[in-house]
């Protein structure tokens, strides 16, 4: 990750020269962050162009926030395009459907690109190249339908937020909607370098985007929507202004922020458009608002009106080690080789294979990794040279001064060399967006970032270490009272008969000796 | 110049009869503190500390009869929670454990209660001569269960 950093020139210096020109709207302020260089140009030269059907179709049964889906398919089953292969299981999940049709050759782990661990287990398909459609219920006007039933069938289509945190579209409507909503706003920001599918998404297809952000609004009946862009995207801004001025729809308002990276974060963009700061561990719900990246909208559009569940998506293929930069629109499961040998393959110097951007991607050691409803990047860099060792923090404050979050990089780094949880709970740890920032400014190149993610990793290990000895204690103390109750009772039933015992004269033995007398004569 | 003197003095015997009377006052309950100590510690109840459970050992720590690097499961990270707390200075752990789980194999498991009936946390299920098993997610690895089965079918398998 520090060697794809140092590609990323950037630094405090070029925060400070705006350039914005196009008119901007009542905005809020963000603390911090970078204006860095976007190396986008490259990639939105051309058309999104569709990668043809591979000959294998890798799908994992996690690409969501939540738990595993279930596969409902069997090895040597035929799918078709669009069946549902594995269903969601527990309260928080999505459902995966067959990109193309096919046969399902076998459920076994494969390399995937996840934070932890390597592999996970996967849907494979061996695609027969028909592409024959599974044909799904007859056509139905989403206005018709109650709030709750079209959340239901958001949920069946498998969409996620497709921004990169994946968290399942149709369970954040939901927990939404126990709010108060006041604004929709789509995420068109897409703010880190590189990445361009969001920009070139919204150039071609401005009036899906802008369908699913009417299909949104109905379903959590809400009046008011922003579509927001940066300012560097000057072609997506006019492609979605005239879709708009199309749907004559006054719900609708156009909004342009500057680019500054991380302006794209969820909780940043609310504050940015609205002015609302969203408290710390809460949700942009809480200050009356609703963030869906514009893919996401897209998505929606595609499966409420072409019945056509998320079984593709744009991406961004690019990078010096690429040989042709471009967006495409590939089938989720497609191996990341096929992507790139699609575009051109390599250039010379492929080096570094990051899923992902430059600032919270995720570097793979292999191109076999499939495409996933997460992926809105594939990066290829070269090898950079050694530009820096890290060395002690001097305490500049530079890390504070770009901080989003306005948290304390340094201190945080202090108490998390020194692990000390409690005072890692007061820097607020919790709310660090892991954005890089701090890293990119850090003049003695300490991997800020990679501290908190572990520092936040260990936090989480002794919370679910708590929980766990709170448990074994509930039970412990359970079974000890258990334990105690039967004891007296035992104790109780033995005085009892003791009582018995003594209350007896010679007039009850006598009458005992009848009975068994009498007994011994019946049989 | 005096004024002063005697006003600073009369705050500093003010402070000090308040802050005396407070410590006397309120003193620190030590079944609180054993309960702050019980807190820390894994609550496996494995008894490995020599103690029969993990309260009987906060109290043990608490009264001072005890060392508190006596908690194998535990770990340093508990030792050194317990040092703080108590002010202490924090020992080597006194012999270290991984942590595992209790596994029955239930080809050979003949139903004889012995395993269920000492598992501290009720994580062992099962009846009279029927095959009993491992409720892995209550486990606690205390392998108290081990050393009673007739047919040594309990082993500990190592969580990580």
């Amino acid at each position: 990750m520090r060697a794809l950093r140092c590609t990323v020139s950037g630094g405090l210096h070029q925060h400070e020269t705006p350039e914005v020109s196009a008119p901007t709207y009542d905005l809020g302020k963000l603390h911090g962050g970078l204006r860095l260089p976007g190396h986008k140009a490259a990639s939105t030269a051309e058309a999104i162009r569709d990668v043809p059907i591979p000959a294998q179709l890798i799908l994992p049964i996690t690409q969501h926030v939540g738990d595993p889906a279930q596969p409902v398919v069997a090895t040597g089953e035929r799918v078709l395009k669009g069946q549902l292969l594995a269903r969601p299981a527990g309260a928080l999940g999505a459902p995966v459907h067959a990109s193309s049709s096919g046969s399902v050759v076998a459920i076994e782990p494969w390399p995937v690109s996840r934070r932890y661990g390597d592999q996970a287990p996967c849907i494979i398909i061996e695609c027969d190249g028909e592409d024959r459609p599974f044909h799904t219920t007859v056509d139905e006007n989403y206005l018709e339908l109650e709030p709750e039933a079209l959340l239901a069938k958001i949920l069946d289509g498998g969409i996620v937020g497709l921004g990169g945190a994946v968290f399942p579209t149709a369970q954040k409507l939901m927990q939404a909607r126990s709010c108060k909503i006041e604004h929709l706003i789509l995420n068109g920001v897409e703010c880190e370098p590189y990445i361009s599918c969001d920009d070139m998404l919204m150039r071609e297809r401005a009036m899906q985007v802008l369908s699913g952000a009417q299909i949104l609004m109905h379903a959590m009946q809400i009046e008011s929507c922003y579509v927001v862009v940066e300012s560097d995207k000057p072609a997506a801004l006019a492609s979605l202004a005239e879709a708009m001025a199309a749907l004559d729809d006054a719900r609708l308002v156009l909004k342009q922020v500057p680019t500054i990276y991380p302006s794209g974060g969820e909780d940043q963009l609310v504050q940015l458009v609205t002015n609302r700061e969203v408290p710390s561990e809460g949700l942009p719900s809480d200050v009356g608002c609703l963030v869906q990246n514009v893919g996401t909208a897209a998505a929606i559009h595609d499966w409420i009106i072409g019945h056509e569940p998320l079984i593709s998506r744009v991406t961004t293929v690019a990078g010096e080690g690429i040989a042709r930069p471009m967006n495409v629109r590939a089938r989720i499961g497609t191996t990341i080789a096929d992507i790139v040998a699609f575009t051109g393959g390599y250039a010379e110097h492929a080096d570094h294979l990051f899923i992902g951007g430059p600032m919270t991607g995720k570097s793979v050691s292999t191109d076999r990794v499939p495409l996933v409803k997460a992926t809105n990047s594939i990066l290829v860099v070269r090898k950079t040279s050694f530009t820096g060792r890290e060395l002690a923090c001097i305490r500049c404050g530079d890390c504070a001064a770009v901080c989003p979050v306005q948290l304390l990089p340094q201190q945080l780094y202090w108490h998390a060399r020194a692990d000390n949880e409690n005072r890692l709970r007061d820097f607020g740890l919790i709310d660090c967006i892991e954005c890089g920032c701090c890293d990119l400014v850090c003049p003695s190149h300490i991997p800020l970032t990679a501290n908190f993610r572990v520092a936040k990793g260990r936090i989480q290990e002794l919370a679910d270490e708590k929980a766990r000895a709170a448990r074994a204690r509930t039970r412990f103390e359970a079974r000890n009272s258990r334990m105690q109750s039967e004891q007296q009772e035992r104790e109780e039933a033995l005085a009892r008969q003791i009582a018995t015992a003594k209350r007896a004269g010679p007039a009850d033995i006598a009458e005992i000796l009848e009975r068994r007398k009498h007994k011994k004569e019946d049989d | 110049m005096l004024i002063a003197v005697a006003t600073i003095a009369l705050l500093a015997l003010v402070a000090g009869l308040l802050l005396s009377l407070a410590s006397r006052r309120l003193p620190r309950k030590e079944s609180d503190l054993v309960e702050q100590v019980n807190e820390l510690l894994p609550q496996t109840q494995c008894a490995q500390c020599g103690y029969t459970g993990c309260r009987p050992y906060a109290a043990a720590v608490v009264s001072g009869a005890a060392a508190i690097n006596l908690c194998p499961p535990g770990g340093d990270s508990t030792v050194q929670r317990l040092a703080e707390l108590l002010g202490r200075e924090a020992l080597p752990l006194a012999k270290a454990v991984e942590p595992a789980v209790a596994v029955i194999d239930e080809a050979l498991c003949i139903g004889c209660l012995q395993c269920r009936d000492v598992c501290p946390v009720d994580a062992i299920v099962g009846a009279r001569h029927f095959m009993h098993t491992v409720i892995e997610s209550e486990c606690t690895g205390c392998e108290l269960c081990v050393a009673p089965c007739p047919v040594d079918c309990i082993s500990m398998r190592p969580l990580r």
